[in-house]
Parts: C-alpha cells; sequence; structure tokens
C-alpha cells in the first residue's frame, strides 16, 4: 500500500482515537462536546473513504450539526461544564475499567478465534452509495421503517415538549370569571 | 485498508464510549459517550457494507442515526426536567430509588 | 324355631341399642329419669331378647351361620366385611351380655337415681344410660364379627366406653382430677395391649391374606407346618392385647383404679363383659392356638400367675370394690389359664358363672355402698360430730363397715350366694366351672394345677374376709349404723342374678354337658370334658378349709373398731404391707416406664422439638432473610452501578460466546 495511504488512514484513526479518550477525560463538559465533533467529522471522513458519500455528509449534518448543536446548547443551559470530582461509589472506577478491558480482550479474541478471517476491502465502483442509489433502497425496500422512524421523531419531539413543560401556577384563562362569593358568617 | 483496522478501531471506540457511561458523573457527558458507542457500531455497519458489496448496511446507519437523534432529544429533555425538580444534574444525586 | 328366619334379625343386637342411644339423645330432656331408664333397659331387653331368637333358632342349626350386612372395605384382593356370626360361641357371649347388661340397666335407675340425689347434676343420669348402650353395642360388635378388624372396631369400641365410663364422675376423684387419670390410665394400659393385637392383625393378614375367622383357622394348619414362627408371634402379640383387654399380668393394673367409675358400670365392664373379651378371643382363635404348643404354654402360665397373684393382693385390701376388683383379676387368669390349656369349653362356662356371681356381688357392693351413703346422710342430718368430715369419710372402706347383715338383709343374702359361688362351694354356679379348669389342669399340667389350687385357697379366705368385715360384727361407724335396704329397682335385678349364679351349674354339669355339646359346632379342638371325683373333692375341701381359716382369723373376734389394724398386720407383718400396697407394681410401672417417658417427651419436646425442628425452620427462614439482606445493597439507587452490572453481564455472555 501507498505510504501516503497509509499515512492518511493512520492520522484517521489516531484522530479518532484521542478525540474519544479526550472526550472521556474531559472536566469541562463543553471540551467533551468539541472532542465529539471531532470524532464525528474523522468518522465522516472514514465514511468518504468507505465509498458512502451521502452517510458522511449526513453524519457531519446530522450528528455534529444538530445533535452536538442541542448538547452544547443544554450544556450552557444547565451550567453543566463543572467539575464533579471524587468518585462516590467504591471501585467503580477499578472494576469498570478491568471489564472494560476484558470485554475489549473477548472482542479482539473472539475475533481472531472464531471467525473466518476477512480479506481486504474490494475498490468501491464510484456510484456505489449515491444518494439516487441509497434513495431507490429506501423507499422500495425499506419503507416501512422509514415510516416509522417519521413516527418515532414525532413520539420524540411530543416527548421532549412534554417533559420540559412549566409545572407553574395556571394562568387565568381568557373569557366570563366568576366572582368570588364571600363566606358568609 | 484491511477490514481488521476498521473493525480494531470500531471495537476501541467502543470500549470508550462503555468506559465513559460508566466512569463519568455528568449525565451529558454520559449521553455524548453513548453517541460515541453508536458511532463505532455505525463504523462497522459502513465498512461491512463496502466489504460486501450491498448498500442496506448504509441504510441502517441512517436509521441509527435518525434513532439517536430522537432518543438524543427526549433525553436531554429529561435533563431539564430534572434540574429543574432538583438543581442538580450529578448522577450520583438520583439515588431515591434504592432497595 | 326355623333358624332361616331368626338369622335376618341378627344386626339387631347391635341397633337396638344404638336405637335406644338415638332415642335417648334426643328426647332425654323431656322424657325425665323414669323415660330415660326404660329406654335404656328396653333397649338392652330387646337386644336380650333377639339373642335368645338366635339361640332358639341355632338350637335346630347348631353349625351356625353367618349374616352377611354391608361390604365394608375392597381393596385389591383383600375384603373386610361387616357380617355378623351367628353361631354358638357368639350367640352365647351375646346372651351373657344382652341378659346381664338388662339386668344392671335396670339397676342403674335406682344406683344413679340416688347418685343424682346426692351428688346433684341430672344431665348425669342421660349421659350414664347413653354410654351404657354404647358399651352393649360395641361389645355386641365384637362378639358377632366375623372377622378380625370387626372384632377390632368393637375391641377399640369398648375400650372407648370404658374410659368414658371410668371417668364418669370426671370431677370427682383425689385432687379433683384422679377419676380422669383412671380413666386415662385405662385406656393408655388398653392401647399398648391394643398394639399387640393390631400387630396380631398385621401379621394375619400378611401371612393369611385375609381377616376373616373362617378363612384364617382353615389355614392355620398348613401356615403352621410351613412358619411356625409365624403363628407364635401371632398368638403372642394376641396375648398382648388379652392381657390389656382382660386384665392379666402385666397390663393388669387398669382394673383396680377403674373402681373409680360408677359401680354398675363395675359390674357391667369390669366382671361381666368387657375384661371376657380377651377370653372371647382366644376361644375364638384356638385354632390358632392349637398350632403351637408353646404358644398354649405361655398363655397358660400368665392366666395362672395372674390368678395367684390377683389373689394374694385381694387378701389386703379395704375397698370393698377393690376386693373384687382383683378378685376379677384372679378369675380372669383362671380363664385364660383355661383357654391357653386348650380347655376353651371349660373357660366358656367359668366366663358365663362368672359373669353371674360377680356382676350379682358388684351389684351387692354398690347396695351396701348406697346404704352406707345413706347411712352416712342420715347421721350427718342428725348433727353427729363423730364422723368427721363428709369428704374424709369412705362408704366404700370396709373398715367403716359391719354389722350389715342386720340392717340390709336381702343384701347379705344374695351377697353371700355370690360370695360362695366365688369361692367355689357345692352346689353353686362356681363350683361346677371352677372344678372344670382345675380337672383339665391336673391330667395334663400338674404345676399349674397346685397354682391353681393355691389361688383357690386365697380366693375363699379373702371371700370369708370380706363377708366378715362388711355383714358380721358390730356397725364400725355411723354411716353402718343407719343404714337401710335399697329400693326394689336394686334388689330385684339382685335376687335374679343370685338365682342365676346359684343354678348356673347346670349349663355343664357334669354328665350332661349342655354347655360343651352346644360350644363343640363353633370351638377348634373340643376334647370332652372328664369329670374327676378326686379333684371336685379337693377343690371343694380348699374352699372349705379357705372359709373356716378366714372365719377364724376375721369372723370370730370381729374388728371393734374402724382404725384399728388388719389382724393379719402382725403376724404376716412385712408381707402384708406387700399385700396392701400391691406388691408397689403402680410404684414400679411409675418409676421404670413413666418417668423415663415423661423424661424423654420432654427432652423431645424443649431442646428436639422447639430446638433442632424450629431452629431448622426459623433457621431457614433467618438465612433467607439475611441473603436477601445483604443482596439488597445491590439496590443502591445509583444508575452508574447499575449499568456496570449491566456490563458485567455483557462481559458474561460474550465470555461464554468465545469459550463455547
Amino acid at each position: 500500500m501507498d505510504i501516503g495511504v497509509l499515512l492518511v488512514y493512520g492520522i484517521l484513526g489516531l484522530t479518532v482515537i484521542v478525540s474519544a479518550v479526550g472526550l472521556i477525560v474531559s472536566r469541562n463538559a463543553l471540551y467533551s462536546a468539541l472532542f465529539l465533533v471531532v470524532n464525528f467529522v474523522a468518522v465522516g471522513l472514514l465514511y468518504l473513504a468507505l465509498g458512502a458519500p451521502f452517510i458522511a455528509f449526513a453524519q457531519v449534518t446530522v450528528y455534529a450539526g444538530s445533535i452536538m448543536v442541542l448538547f452544547i446548547f443544554v450544556i450552557m443551559l444547565l451550567g453543566a461544564e463543572n467539575l464533579m470530582l471524587d468518585e462516590p461509589l467504591r471501585g467503580q472506577r477499578a472494576l469498570g475499567i478491568l471489564l472494560v478491558v476484558i470485554f475489549l480482550a473477548e472482542i479482539v479474541l473472539y475475533y481472531l478465534l472464531r471467525t473466518t478471517p476477512l480479506q481486504a476491502i474490494p475498490a468501491i465502483p464510484q456510484t456505489f452509495a449515491s444518494p439516487a442509489e441509497i434513495g431507490m433502497l429506501l423507499f422500495n425496500h425499506y419503507l416501512l421503517p422509514f415510516e416509522v422512524t417519521a413516527f418515532i421523531l414525532l413520539a420524540a419531539t411530543v416527548g421532549a415538549i412534554l417533559l420540559s413543560k412549566h409545572e407553574g401556577p395556571t394562568r387565568p384563562k381568557p373569557g366570563i370569571q366568576k366572582p368570588e362569593t364571600p363566606v358568609e358568617g | 485498508m484491511p477490514m481488521s483496522y476498521y473493525l480494531i478501531l470500531s471495537a476501541a471506540m467502543f470500549a470508550i464510549g462503555v468506559l465513559g457511561v460508566i466512569l463519568r458523573r455528568n449525565p451529558l457527558v454520559v449521553f455524548m459517550s453513548l453517541e460515541l458507542m453508536f458511532n463505532a457500531a455505525n463504523l462497522v455497519f459502513v465498512a461491512f457494507s463496502a466489504y460486501h458489496q450491498i448498500l442496506d448496511g448504509d441504510l441502517f446507519v441512517f436509521f441509527v442515526m435518525t434513532t439517536a437523534a430522537a432518543e438524543v432529544a427526549v433525553g436531554l429533555a429529561l435533563m431539564v426536567a430534572i434540574f429543574r425538580a432538583k438543581r442538580t444534574i450529578d448522577l450520583d444525586e438520583m439515588s431515591m430509588l434504592k432497595g | 324355631m326355623n333358624f332361616e328366619t331368626v338369622l335376618p334379625l341378627a344386626p339387631w343386637v347391635v341397633f337396638f341399642p344404638v336405637l335406644g342411644i338415638l332415642l335417648n339423645l334426643l328426647l332425654g330432656k323431656r322424657l325425665g329419669e323414669k323415660g330415660i331408664g326404660t329406654i335404656a333397659s328396653l333397649a338392652a331387653g330387646l337386644s336380650f331378647g333377639v339373642a335368645v331368637l338366635l339361640a332358639l333358632g341355632l338350637a335346630g342349626h347348631p353349625e351356625g351361620a353367618t349374616y352377611p350386612f354391608l361390604r365394608w372395605l375392597a381393596v385389591g384382593d383383600f375384603v373386610a366385611d361387616w357380617n355378623f356370626r351367628v353361631d354358638t360361641l357368639s350367640v352365647t357371649m351375646m346372651l351373657v351380655v344382652a341378659g346381664v347388661g338388662s339386668l344392671i340397666h335396670i339397676y342403674s335407675i335406682g344406683y344413679m337415681h340416688a347418685d343424682v340425689r346426692h351428688n346433684g347434676d341430672p344431665d348425669r343420669f342421660r349421659r350414664f344410660f347413653v354410654f351404657l348402650n354404647l358399651f352393649v353395642a360395641a361389645m355386641m360388635i365384637l362378639v358377632s364379627a366375623d372377622n378380625f378388624l370387626m372384632l377390632f372396631v368393637g375391641w377399640e369400641g369398648v375400650g372407648l366406653c370404658s374410659y368414658l365410663l371410668i371417668g364418669f364422675w370426671f370431677e370427682k376423684g383425689a385432687g379433683g382430677i384422679a377419676n380422669a387419670q383412671a380413666a386415662k390410665k385405662a385406656f393408655v394400659v388398653n392401647r399398648i395391649g391394643d398394639f399387640g393385637l393390631l400387630i396380631a392383625i398385621f401379621l394375619i393378614f400378611y401371612n393369611f391374606g385375609s381377616l376373616d375367622f373362617e378363612t384364617v383357622f382353615a389355614q392355620a394348619p398348613q401356615v403352621a407346618t410351613a412358619l411356625p414362627g409365624v403363628i407364635l408371634a401371632i398368638t403372642l402379640f394376641m396375648l398382648l392385647g388379652v392381657t390389656g383387654k382382660s386384665a392379666q399380668l402385666p397390663l393388669y393394673v387398669w382394673l383396680p383404679d377403674a373402681m373409680a367409675g360408677p359401680t354398675p358400670v363395675s359390674a357391667l365392664i369390669h366382671a361381666a363383659t368387657m375384661v371376657t373379651a380377651g377370653v372371647y378371643l382366644v376361644a375364638r382363635s384356638q385354632a390358632l392356638y392349637q398350632q403351637v404348643v408353646l404358644a398354649q404354654d405361655v398363655v397358660m402360665w400368665v392366666g395362672a400367675a395372674t390368678a395367684f397373684f390377683a389373689a394374694t393382693i385381694a387378701v389386703g385390701q379395704y375397698d370393698i370394690k377393690k376386693v373384687l376388683a382383683y378378685s376379677t383379676i384372679s378369675q380372669l387368669g383362671f380363664m385364660v389359664t383355661a383357654v391357653g390349656m386348650g380347655a376353651a369349653v371349660a373357660g366358656m362356662f367359668h366366663l358365663v358363672t362368672h359373669a353371674f356371681f360377680k356382676a350379682l356381688l358388684f351389684l351387692g357392693a354398690g347396695s351396701v355402698i348406697l346404704g352406707m351413703e345413706h347411712g352416712h346422710e342420715h347421721a350427718a342430718a342428725h348433727g353427729s360430730h363423730t364422723e368427721g368430715h363428709h369428704s374424709a369419710f369412705d362408704p366404700q372402706d370396709m373398715r367403716n363397715m359391719g354389722g350389715l347383715r342386720e340392717k340390709m338383709p336381702l343384701t347379705f343374702w344374695v351377697y353371700l350366694i355370690g360370695a360362695l359361688a366365688l369361692a367355689g362351694i357345692a352346689p353353686l354356679s362356681g363350683f361346677f366351672s371352677k372344678d372344670e379348669i382345675l380337672a383339665d389342669a391336673s391330667l395334663h399340667h400338674p404345676a399349674v394345677y397346685l397354682v391353681l389350687t393355691a389361688a383357690a385357697f386365697l380366693t375363699a379366705f379373702y371371700v370369708a374376709r370380706q363377708l366378715a368385715m362388711v355383714f358380721f360384727g358390730k356397725p364400725r361407724s355411723e354411716a353402718a349404723a343407719g343404714a337401710a335396704e335399697s329400693p326394689a329397682v336394686v334388689t330385684v335385678p339382685l335376687v335374679i342374678l343370685a338365682v342365676l349364679a346359684a343354678v348356673g351349674g347346670l349349663l355343664n354339669f357334669p354328665t350332661t354337658h349342655w354347655l360343651e355339646k352346644w360350644l363343640e359346632h363353633s370351638l377348634y379342638g373340643v376334647e370332652p370334658a372328664r369329670f374327676i371325683l378326686s379333684v371336685a373333692l379337693i377343690s371343694l375341701a380348699v374352699a372349705l378349709t379357705g372359709l373356716l381359716i378366714g372365719w377364724l382369723v376375721y369372723g370370730r373376734k370381729p374388728l371393734e373398731d374402724a382404725r384399728q389394724p388388719d389382724p393379719l398386720a402382725r403376724p404376716l407383718n412385712g408381707l402384708f404391707l406387700a399385700l396392701e400396697h400391691k406388691w408397689w407394681v403402680d410404684e414400679l410401672y411409675q418409676a421404670v416406664v413413666v418417668k423415663p417417658y415423661l423424661r424423654l417427651a420432654q427432652f423431645l419436646a424443649q431442646p428436639v422439638d422447639q430446638g433442632v425442628i424450629d431452629g431448622l425452620v426459623n433457621g431457614v427462614g433467618n438465612l433467607l432473610r439475611s441473603t436477601a439482606q445483604s443482596w439488597r445493597r445491590i439496590q443502591n439507587g445509583y444508575v452508574r452501578s447499575y449499568a456496570l452490572t449491566i456490563l458485567l453481564g455483557v462481559v458474561l455472555v460474550v465470555t461464554y460466546l468465545v469459550l463455547r
């Protein structure tokens, strides 16, 4: 393989990992959000390399563009960029790291031992995952999941509105008001 | 690039995401780690769809993205509501359902 | 009288008394004392009538028959029905039970009337007659059974009635509970015997496959040659039941205590009928006993030893009923010896005559006690102070009696007849029946003959002692002085029984041998009886000698005062003390059996039941609770630890997938 190609992939991969680590390590939530944006962009570039331009742009637009904006908005709203130190739960850190390491090791083991070895990715034709192709598949074979997804989004919207409604005193409604009768005696 | 590159990258991203979920007390960072995990899965989908030369994997990524968006919306609304009630969003303060 | 026509009447021997029970329970309150007594006596009397009809029918058809009544158990091959066995042996028992029973019912009307007058509580009257009828019904079931299971039903039924009637005055007795304790003792000791009988029944079922008398007795010879040990076991376990019900060594201890019940009960149940159930059982099972000589020997010696042992104790007792109780045990020993020797006819003969004269003696004693109580009331009403407290005065203590011959003449004469019959004086019934037993013993078992003769001597001696202390001499207390004859309803049954006791010997008179001819159709292996003149003369001489010596010791110089010691006390010294204290058998049982058992029960109740079992059960509960308690800590409310748990689960699943 070409040294240039290797270099590019290497840098991309490194970016992905470093931003991920940065995300979980940052004390400031805002920094974590920004690291995540970098991660998304890097992964988007990887999608491009894998011949899925539509998906890559969707990734950047939806994830980095709207979801992260939402995140940053809420972080600012709640003032959540503050630090939270001291792990109050006993053994959480140690046990967590241990289990994740075991998990990672197992996945690798599984890949090495239980699966048939995979070859390299073949060359991807130009119009492999063009929007036209994706559209064809989406609206022909995956129409139902598409519609259901619409419902999910609707449910999410309604849910979000309901959850963040103010539980305050009821404001006076417009119209005729009954006069308050004074208490006798 | 060989498939193992993408697979290992994805596995690493996923593991780091899990660590984030378990170790951080700020729920917003937890959600972000969750997004990281979604991303890892998406990467594998796209890689395999390129490997097998079929589009279904890409399409699934599409759906994952939309669902993730919906989930984030609801989750953040939840955070706002909780903040209103408890004036804090420290995950370790939300321990009233203990046995 | 055609047998076929009377056979269907057989169930009525049981159902007339049952009818009496139902009528008395439902209508008793409205009928009053006379009505209750009449219904009960009528029930017993009608039962007797049916028995007479059956007997007349059997006269022309002596082999007997079985009247099928209802199917009770039918499990696979095992069948146990409730059928009525009408043969000469069972009808003989029926006649005795119903006949003597009816007389005692009539007697009880007068006796319980006096009791209610003395002690209050009129409801007692009805309860007494209900129980008495229940007893007759149960005893009839016992004797009319044609398989061991129905016999056992009747066996248990009479045991229950015995308990109910001994403890009839359940609030009386020393310390307020002595009567109830006596009833309990009877029941528990009988239970030990019943255990033996049950084991015997189980063994019979296991080895013979059936519990029907006919089937079992027919197969007995084959089983005996094939498995001799089994027949021995069956007969010995059955003997345990007999020692319980018929008060032989070692389970006789309940009978003297049973005297706490009313006197008619003692007469009917503990002299004439229930205690003879054991003798009847052995007589019925002769087919089994005669297969194994060892079993017969054991039965014989148990009976002989009991006869002698009980007679010795009777010499040292002061309570009029206790003397009769030990006398009953002794006479039962004679009967058991007889059936053990294989002389079942002699045993049954003595059973019948003993029913007559012992019931007579008990009822007579009851009449004496009534007179004493009457006299006591009389004296107390007239402001006498020498009697002492009412509760301390015992109307049954012979030392308080004396000179009742003049005060209660009719009672005296009938009692005399009964006493002489007991002692075995010719030509009264007791002489013939006892003599037949002695004759058979002298022929085959000389050692037993000697023991029985010694017992007969002692019998005559204590009879004379009792007669002298009760009826002769001068009254030793105000109560005795004020005693009066009992009413007719009490004395008429006494007279009837006296007549029966006098002429009962005709049943099996030496040349005619009616009873033997009657019974040989139902009994197995009957030897023709022989009348041995020498034996008869010897037994007569022994009886007369006993009476004479008794008269010399007690009658010639009657006791002056109630508190004077017994004339035998000084000469016999320690021996008399032992006799007075019944050879300390009760104390021995208490120490060896009862106390350790109570300790064991206490031990099992406290450390074992409360400690181990409760501890185990509670321990399981506690274990669960502490486990739950420790597991609760997982639910700490922190979302992150839950997430960690989920991760743990995922790791485990992937491990499984990797290792598969």
